[in-house]
């Protein structure tokens, strides 16, 4: 059998096989960061990829193999699909050589999503740290489309230089829409007139009703440690508290195995998680 | 008693094992069975009895493992060998599909049909391991394709085991030493004949092929006391209470440093495993980079860049690597899986190089032995 982009979609059954999508675009983000917007070639182009915030895709360039990213794009769907991704790996590197036109695999989406079901009514604090921005790009989009259903909307995101922050040109318009910002970074540039620090430090000076209060994080696990640590000392329940985690992830759908932490299969029971569901191997090192 | 019928057996005489493997051949299966090749017992095509280790049987110790010559012409003088069947039903190479990059778009091209194959000579461990393993292919939340269509057709003839290697302790896992459920035909072999149990209605179909004779409550006894004899003499045991708590509660216990000390991360346990499903998918490009085919190959926790993220790998040392092994066989399995992910099989003993014996480390864990 030969199928084209047309006939793979109807092979659905097979969660290892790709759909052949399309790079529409690719905009540069940071040094060694772009996002890429795609469009399926199948006959579901026109429509939107349907996603929740805090999932993810496979990427597969033929010849290379596949990478685990998360989906950075709103879930409303009027952007495309879009992925912000670092050029850190063999794959990730080979994507960076892309041009729009280039086609590639996509699997997906994949994964337990951010709990937006949770969150009106509520204070909603986001804590991100470099790249773990990304995913929760799709909650700031989400929330900002009715800030009115949600209490304090505030995000706190590090970077470890200023041209390292990632969507900074979306900073104004999101804090115009009713979003409190608080970047941070490790090392100040020219002209950065804001906080340096990590995350964390910044969390005590987030205005919010603790016991009214979801909070999710995605970042470097250490920096989600002391995060977390911060809004489990103002107050906020910790099963109010929702995390990203990263593990090595090959399958996506909870076979291969590689991104286990305990009982967890990170890509179908995560990687979004509760905190108390995690929080005994969390403290676990190497685990 | 011991002269009224017994209803759902039959014997036979064992030149049927014979006939029974030509008509399987016949009938479109690829028969698998235990064999001998590189001085083991190990599972591969069978074209006629003669390919059985007929008159063979194995010594087993931790890190030991060799064959030695029977005094009578047994067929299934034995326990497991380093293969188990998920060789056929998860294969270690597997293309899940080609790839190929024309001028405008990508062409998928599926794998060839999966075989039919016909197991002879599943142990009740294995037929354990089976039933584990179509847990995490078959029941979870994505099903594997390629392991549905092997499992389907796959035809399963069971053996009860007469004798129990030093490595055994199917009796803590309650899985053998008699199938238990999960086969089309069971077998029991005695010197002259083998009594047969029909586990299913193909099992039925497949016994008909065969010149069977009834067999009699007599019959019955003998496999009963063949079973208890090799219960008895099973000399291995591992203490399953208390899972999966006694890990999660004991994992920065000192034994995990001291086992680390002796594991050589070699993956030897994690290939010989039954129920082991870890695997990466790897991309094999042609030379000239316009086809590439995705090739699904065994992974092991063992392998340093199992836990490879773009940070570093989660466990570069062994003593996290063992840890992440054992707690997952004995202990995340079941919340995962709802069964133990270890079936007493003791493969893992024997072919571990260093002869490191899990049921000695749950042991120590437990705080019974001197860590």
């Amino acid at each position: 059998m030969t199928a084209t982009a047309r006939e793979v979609s109807g092979a659905a059954g097979d969660p290892y096989l790709p759909r052949v999508f399309e790079v529409r675009s690719i905009e540069p983000q940071a040094p060694q960061v772009a996002t890429f917007t795609l469009a399926a070639t199948d006959s579901s182009r026109d429509l939107p990829f349907a996603f929740q915030p805090g999932q993810f895709n496979m990427i597969y360039l033929p010849g290379l193999g596949e990478v685990a990213i998360s989906i950075s794009g709103d879930p409303d769907g009027r952007e495309g699909l879009k992925h912000t991704i670092r050029f850190i790996g063999r794959v990730t590197e080979a994507l960076s050589r892309l041009e729009p036109g280039s086609l590639l695999g996509v699997r997906g989406p994949y994964g337990a999503p951010w709990p937006l079901d949770q969150a009106a009514g509520r204070d909603v604090l986001l804590v991100a740290g470099g790249l773990g921005m990304a995913p929760l790009r799709p909650v700031v989009k989400a929330l900002l489309h009715e800030p009115s259903r949600y209490g304090r909307l505030s995000l706190v995101y590090g970077g470890r230089q200023p041209i390292d922050l990632l969507f900074a040109a979306e900073f104004a318009g999101w804090r115009d829409q009713g979003l409190q910002l608080c970047p941070i970074v490790d090392r100040a540039g020219p002209g950065w007139r804001g906080e340096v620090g990590v995350a964390p430090a910044l969390v005590h000076q987030i205005k919010l009703e603790p016991a009214n209060t979801l909070v999710m994080t995605c970042g470097p696990e250490i920096m989600m440690h002391y995060t977390i640590a911060e809004v489990l000392a103002k107050g906020v329940p910790g099963q109010n508290i929702f995390l990203s985690l990263e593990r090595n992830m090959q399958c996506a759908v909870g076979l291969c195995g590689h991104c286990q932490l305990g009982p967890e299969f990170l890509c179908i029971d995560g990687p979004v998680f509760p905190y108390p569901r995690v929080a005994r191997y969390l403290g676990v090192a190497h685990f | 008693m011991s002269g009224g019928p017994a209803t759902g057996h039959a014997v036979i005489d064992k030149s049927e094992i014979e006939t029974l493997i030509q008509g399987l051949w016949k009938s479109g299966y690829t028969v698998v069975g235990p064999t001998i090749a590189q001085s083991a017992i190990v599972i591969d095509e069978i074209k006629s009895a003669a390919d059985l280790p007929i008159g063979w049987t194995d010594l087993q110790e931790g890190g030991s493992y060799r064959l030695k010559k029977r005094d009578d012409q047994a067929y299934f003088g034995y326990a497991v060998g380093p293969h188990s069947w998920k060789k056929y039903l998860f294969p270690a190479r597997l293309t899940l599909y080609t790839i190929k990059k024309n001028a405008a778009e990508l062409e998928i091209i599926a794998p060839d049909p999966a075989p039919r194959y016909a197991f002879l000579g599943v142990r009740g461990c294995d037929l354990r391991a089976i039933e584990v393993q179509d847990r995490t292919f078959l029941q979870g939340a994505y099903v594997d394709p390629h392991y549905k269509a092997r499992r389907e057709q796959a035809l399963v003839i069971a053996v009860n085991c007469a004798q129990a290697a030093s490595t055994c302790f199917c009796t803590s896992m309650g899985t053998g030493p008699r199938a238990r459920g999960g086969y089309d035909l069971a077998l029991t072999e005695f010197a002259d004949r083998f009594l047969v149990e029909v586990g299913s209605e193909r099992g039925q179909g497949v016994l008909a092929s065969l010149a069977s004779r009834p067999a009699v409550q007599a019959d019955l006894v003998l496999a009963d006391n063949q079973a208890r004899a090799t219960a008895e003499s099973m000399t291995r045991t591992l203490d399953v209470s208390d899972m999966p708590g006694l890990f999660y509660e004991n994992l920065d216990h000192p034994r995990w440093d001291q086992v680390a000390e002796r594991c050589l991360s070699c993956t030897n346990c994690t290939m010989v495993c039954p129920t082991c499903f870890c695997h990466s998918v790897d991309d094999v490009p042609d030379l000239a980079g316009e086809t590439s085919q995705r090739v699904r190959v065994w992974d092991s926790c063992f392998n340093p860049e199992f836990s490879h993220v773009a940070g570093g790998n989660t466990r570069p040392q062994i003593r996290e690597r063992y840890r992440q092994w054992l707690t997952h066989k004995l202990a995340s399995w079941v919340d995962q899986f709802g069964v133990s992910g270890c079936v007493g099989c003791g493969r893992c003993i024997t072919w571990c190089p260093v002869g490191i014996d899990l049921t000695e480390e749950t042991a120590a864990i437990r705080g019974r032995l001197e860590a």
